[in-house]
């Protein structure tokens, strides 16, 4: 019955979208005043079917029903619980069946806390995001429902991937989700302004605190997907340019420049188009993304669930989607007013800077992901795009941008003076020129990228404290402080990519027993290799006692494992992390004559990569709260005088 | 910029939208293959020289190739289910005259006997490529595949998988063709 009970909740949340789009933009019309109170209620009733079905199938899957045929293929009654749970997820079904879950609570988040837009924007913006849900409802139950049941169920079920087998699938999807899904608030908004042809700094005001909500997830996702590729896929890198982590980047580059330029609008009332198209881009970027992974039309690390046929359903409904919203922008836009200018020596100018080289990465990553897709489709040619291309065509310009958004921050709105602009950066381009010549001297044959990376990481961390120079600290504005905690933030991880690209050590050897092995400081003994049993798998375990100059000795146990429902290996690596980097060690295969295949990293100030994306999305949470608090205690003032 | 061309501009994203969705849709809907064609079509035989398979001394090199008449180079093993299926064809391709030289991935001569006598023996020659590196160099990615060499030892064509019975006729097709 848990089954049909999800199917049901499915079945009346798609039903209710339907009647949360009529009602959102039937309101619009003439005579439509009615329909605006119960739009919200409608949202509100819909996300809690939607939860409902989602909670029915978390419980199918914690209890292993195997007559449902999505949990026959995707779990066992051999994992254990916390994967029995995640593994609801790590399929296809059940990450759309999330994935609309978080669409739907998005909506009733807007509908619940959303008090500054005009009642009729509101309405309208609901109202596309009951339309995008109904798509997304029919894709589910038309082409991939997850409580189908099997006539015949199977003693035991296939078994779930084991590179999946792992803690970070219970935070990696959820995050990243909230993250590319919330931005279809943004997407509605952004919809809604178009309709009701409502877009300035009020309107603005409102949408920021959701671009910023959504941001905060998607840049905590990315971190800890890059982490958890990192360490869980053995390679020893971080980030590989896969279409998946692509897509996820998207997104982000998007969602950064409509950050940055929604405030222009916020403040002075600047880039109104601008604004507007970004905010379709950004969820459009998401979807895009969704429909890159689920159609299995590029293959990737992430193949573990594709098919072409969906591919060509989601195709659909980002045709009506995005087209849609693409042709309103086109339709509607020319129609709002325009809004201020700005002289290119100021504040704003720097973010226009900021976002358009945003959008440039942009498109070089979609250009990138797309490229073998388009020549494949023309010339039936198959190949492939990677680091090489996306280092050296996106990098220079991440540097570029890093140093206008160093600047920026200490620009005046409106109108500024060069002379004065280079008075405030003085300390940091100081730092920037010593760093240099420091790194210039100290480590010669630097490549040039990495090189760039470091010093400008220095002089990055130097300005973006610079808004805080000479002020009460006290008395800054929450909001500023998260703008230089996530700059700083930035900082900090280009600090790291540039430290583990440029000093990374690695050593690869056939290893025997009681071999020692260096890498980087460390005196690496192969102590031992001993099999291990797990819950659902055997494994091949090492022993390494890492030992550098007089220091404790640190031992790493890395693991080969061998799991038998689905049959796969995986390499488990075992790292160890110091102030000053990382340890990173993999055993691999057993080679004739009793050695084993040991591979060893040693990755110096890895972990800043990682550090700074989380001091990034903390610099987002804190501008959240600042623009959030404020609110809250001017609320009881403005009731008072209600009564 | 006048307001009409402004008003023109805007509806670029769209267009440029619909462009990609056009292609993206284009290459949805052309029948998918998984298989790797090898870059090596129309080149020379990378050279190798492997031991025999049979326990004898009979090697297989590449130079051996260029013999003036065509040959079919499959690639296979013992452990390898479908090569079991592919087995009857290759028998019918032998009778009809042609030479096939094998190739055996990953494999022990002990089981490979076992395999060849429960499955018959096209192969005039069996080597023993034991890390694979023969059968990369040849851009092949698993077994079974065959491809079609002609008498100057020139690839010229690969099949990816195994030959099934409706398949006989287009490998004999393509021998025939590369002399």
């Amino acid at each position: 019955m848990i089954a049909e009970t999800g199917l049901i909740a499915l079945l009346i949340a798609a039903a209710l979208a339907l009647l949360q789009a009529f009602l959102g933009f039937g309101a619009l019309r003439p005579g439509g005043e009615p329909l605006l109170r119960a739009v919200r209620p409608v949202a509100i009733v819909q996300a809690a079917m939607t939860v409902t079905a989602f909670a029915m199938l978390l419980l199918v899957f914690a209890r292993t029903d195997l007559s449902v045929k999505l949990v026959a293929e995707d779990s066992a009654t051999t994992l254990p619980l916390l994967y029995r749970i995640t593994g609801a997820w790590g399929n296809h079904e059940g990450s759309m069946l999330m994935w609309i879950t978080i669409l739907a609570l998005s909506g009733a988040a807007v509908a619940i806390f959303e008090r500054r837009l005009p009642e009729r924007t509101l309405a309208a913006t609901i109202g596309a995001q009951g339309l995008i849900a109904l798509g997304f409802f029919a894709f589910l139950l038309f082409s991939s429902n997850p409580f189908e049941r099997l006539a015949m169920p199977p003693a035991e079920g296939a078994g779930f991937n084991p590179l999946l087998q792992d803690p970070g699938l219970a935070f990696h999807p959820p995050t990243l989700y909230v993250g590319y899904v919330g931005l279809s608030v943004a997407f509605s908004f952004a919809v809604g302004a178009l309709l009701t042809r409502d877009v300035g700094p009020a309107f603005a005001r409102a949408m920021r605190p959701w671009v910023l909500g959504a941001w905060i997830f998607l840049t905590l996702g990315i971190t800890a997907g890059s982490y958890w590729a990192y360490y869980e896929l053995g390679w020893g890198g971080w980030w590989f340019w896969d279409p998946t982590e692509n897509a996820s980047l998207m997104p982000w580059l998007a969602a950064t420049a409509l950050l940055h330029s929604v405030s222009v609008l916020a403040t002075r009332d600047g880039l109104r188009a601008w604004t507007i198209m970004l905010a379709v881009v950004a969820f459009s970027m998401s979807m895009v993304g969704t429909f890159l992974v689920r159609s299995g039309i590029l293959t990737s690390v992430h193949a573990f669930a594709l098919d072409p046929r969906r591919g060509a359903f989601i195709l659909i409904l980002l045709a009506l989607y995005i087209g849609g919203a693409l042709a309103l922008f086109g339709a509607r836009i020319a129609t709002v007013a325009e809004g201020n200018r700005f002289d290119p020596v100021s504040r704003e100018g720097a973010l226009v800077a900021n976002n358009l080289l945003l959008s440039a990465i942009l498109g070089v990553v979609l250009i990138g992901t797309l490229y073998p897709l388009l020549v494949e489709s023309a010339t039936g040619e198959k190949l492939s795009v990677g680091p090489p291309y996306f280092n050296a065509a996106a990098g220079p310009l991440a540097l570029v941008l890093v140093a206008i958004m160093a600047a920026g921050p200490v620009m005046r709105w409106r109108r500024d003076r060069l002379a004065e602009i280079g008075r405030r950066v003085a300390i940091p381009a100081a730092i920037v020129v010593v760093a240099l010549v420091a790194v210039l001297v100290a480590l010669p044959g630097l490549r040039i990228l990495p090189l760039l990376g470091l010093v400008l990481a220095a002089g990055t961390a130097a300005a973006s404290v610079a808004p805080l120079w000479k002020r009460n600290l006290r008395r800054t504005p929450l909001f500023t402080w998260g703008m230089v905690v996530a700059h700083l933030g930035v900082a900090v991880s280009l600090a790291g990519m540039a430290s583990e690209s440029a000093f990374s050590q690695e050593t690869l050897v056939a290893a025997r027993p009681g071999d020692t092995v260096h890498v980087g400081p460390y005196a690496v003994h192969l102590a031992a290799v001993d099999p291990v049993a797990g819950p659902n798998y055997t494994a091949v375990r090492a022993t390494l006692v890492a030992t550098r100059g007089q220091g404790a000795p640190i031992v790493l146990h890395p693991e080969q494992r061998t799991f038998d429902n689905p049959p796969q290996q995986t390499a488990e690596s075992a790292i160890a992390t110091r102030l000053d980097g990382q340890l990173y060690t993999v055993v691999g295969e057993p080679v004739p004559g009793g050695r084993w295949q040991l591979r060893l990293w040693w990755k110096p100030f890895v972990t800043l990569i990682w550090a700074g994306g989380t001091l990034i999305a903390l610099g987002g949470a804190l501008s959240l709260l600042g623009r959030a608090l404020p609110r809250r205690r001017a609320r009881p003032v403005r009731e008072g005088y209600a009564r | 910029m006048s307001l009409r061309t402004i008003r023109i501009l805007l509806w670029l994203p769209l267009i440029a939208f619909l462009l990609i969705l056009a292609a993206v849709a284009s290459g949805l809907i052309k029948p998918h293959s998984t298989n790797i064609a090898s870059q090596m079509i129309g080149q020379p035989l990378p050279a190798f020289d492997l031991a025999s398979g049979r326990g004898d001394a009979i090697r297989v090199r590449a130079a051996a190739f260029a013999d003036g008449k065509p040959h079919l180079l499959n690639f296979f093993a013992s452990w390898c289910v479908p090569c079991v299926g592919e087995a009857p064809q290759l028998l019918v391709l032998k009778q009809a005259g042609i030479a096939i030289e094998g190739i055996a991935v990953r494999d022990r001569p002990a089981d490979l006997a076992e395999f060849l006598a429960r499955n018959g023996d096209p192969y005039d020659r069996i080597g023993l490529d034991d890390t694979s590196g023969v059968q990369m160099a040849l851009g092949s990615s698993g077994v079974p595949e065959t491809f079609v060499i002609d008498g100057k030892g020139i690839i010229r064509a690969q099949h990816i998988g195994a030959i099934g019975p409706q398949d006989v006729a287009d490998m004999l097709a393509a021998v025939r063709s590369a002399r």
